[in-house]
């Protein structure tokens, strides 16, 4: 599924490593693709990387959609085990 | 953007003034699920139809890759680590759950990062990434085997069967019997790619593709920028989903994918050996190629006995057409990937199926 989950930065570490929130959860993801971004930003993580920065807004909508497709559908994985697109 | 019941009968209301036959493809996955859950197809007049394109990663692998994967996956001292979904598609012989459940160490991640975390904890180990995907995970795959150099890490490596989206579109679109008017084009993919791969399409085959979001609206949106150029005798390459996607895509993505692999063929299920439609690691990186470094040789593709993936996969059939669906075939016990990726047509169509039947075009 080539669906990204929007995050938003917490805080940004060393080796190109960032802390987001995601729905209320902590990860860390890398931001490698992404270097210029910066705390209070969103991001579209997908495979544990920030694929493009998002603002507040799209972020929002992204994850309402996100939940549909997942609550919908007993066999999609979790927002956490991503699929392969 | 909110979903204004006003603007989406609007939009709807344009779209069902035209009265030509027009199929418009949607290559990506996550379209095909989201369209069918929407219910659109069911709103949409009859000489409008949405086909499903060969845009599910998982769908497209063909059988003889995935036999090559469990073979390497069962050979002792390898731990296997893939995304989810590639668990339950069934090879020839077996699953890689099923291989798992038979003893062989197989883990299921949620980044290439924790392949890497895996390699580093068991040194002792040959730790395998299984690389399926398209442009919008090959770019953290390419960072991973990256990392692994830095690091200087000698038990980690890739099966790369990931593959790149525009040379599917071009066969797509120079299939004898197919007509597609025109693409609704991955949103997540493009936020790699960006736009230039589309409008080299466009120039070639003169058929609109619009990069489209997921949300109803966008898709709706989307569906109506490309009737709006049908009818104007059009075709441009154009961005509805401008709210993440630039028309450069991503540079960084690009750059690294550029650096760490290079075009190859590779094998799609349905329709074939596609030359530079993969992404091989380049020979600086040649040591995580897992095919190289455990001798992996070609696997003959071996179909599964009345699967219709194929002709599902390039929008010759829609799954109700194939004689197994819902009978043999459902998710529950899925004969096909198609049916096993929650975001395969088949699976799509079992869980919302379309008002009629099958309308075959
Ligand atoms: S319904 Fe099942 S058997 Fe038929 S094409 Fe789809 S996945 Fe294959």
């Amino acid at each position: 599924m080539c669906l990204g989950v929007p995050g938003k930065i917490l805080e940004v570490k060393e080796n190109s490593i960032a802390v987001v929130d995601v729905d209320g959860n902590q990860m860390e993801i890398s931001i490698r693709l992404t270097p210029e971004v910066e705390p209070n930003q969103y991001v579209l993580i997908h495979a544990g990387f920030a694929m493009e920065i998002m603002d507040e807004e799209v972020a929002h909508e992204t994850m309402r959609l996100i939940k549909e497709l997942e609550e919908s559908n007993e066999f999609a994985t979790g927002i956490f085990e991503p699929s392969a697109g | 953007m909110s979903s204004q019941p006003e603007y989406l009968n609007r939009l709807l209301g344009e779209i069902v003034k035209e009265d030509r036959e027009m199929a418009l493809m949607e290559v990506c996955g996550t379209h095909t699920m989201a369209i069918a859950k929407s219910g659109l197809r069911n709103l949409l007049p009859p000489n409008l139809k949405l086909l499903s394109g060969p845009g599910c990663p998982v769908c497209v692998t063909a059988q003889g890759d995935i036999d090559a994967v469990i073979e390497l996956a069962v050979k002792p001292g390898i731990i296997m680590v893939t995304f989810g979904d590639m668990m339950r598609v069934p090879g020839t012989t077996s699953s890689l759950q099923e291989a798992r459940s038979q003893g062989a160490d197989i883990r299921v991640a949620y980044s290439p990062l924790d392949a890497l975390a895996i390699a580093q904890r068991n040194p002792d180990k040959e730790v395998v990434f299984l690389g399926i995907g398209f442009e919008t995970t090959a770019p953290a795959v390419a960072i991973c085997a990256d990392q692994a150099r830095n690091l200087g890490l000698k038990n980690f490596s890739v099966f790369s069967l990931h593959k790149v989206v525009p040379p599917a579109l071009e066969v797509i679109f120079s299939m004898p019997d197919m007509k597609i008017d025109g693409l609704i084009c991955p949103g997540h993919v493009s936020v790699v790619i960006g736009l230039e791969p589309y409008e080299k399409l466009v120039e070639k085959y003169h058929r609109p593709c619009v990069v489209t979001g997921f949300e109803t609206q966008d898709i709706l949106e989307g569906v109506y920028m490309l009737i709006r150029q049908i009818r104007q005798g059009e075709a441009r390459a154009e961005i509805q989903y401008t709210r993440v996607v630039k028309s450069g895509g991503n540079p960084a993505a690009q750059k690294i994918l550029e650096e760490v692999f290079e075009p190859s063929d590779a094998r799609w299920r349905g329709i074939g050996n596609i030359p530079n439609s993969g992404l091989a690691f380049r020979p600086e990186y040649g040591i995580f190629d897992a095919r190289k470094r455990f001798d992996i040789m070609d696997r003959e593709d071996i179909p599964i006995k009345g699967c219709a993936c194929g002709e599902v996969l390039t929008g010759k059939i829609t799954p109700q057409d194939c004689a197994l669906f819902g009978r043999a075939c459902t998710p529950l016990k899925p004969i096909g990937p198609c049916m096993v990726s929650h975001e395969g047509a088949c699976a799509a169509y079992y869980r919302y199926p379309p008002p009629s039947p099958s309308k075959k075009g």
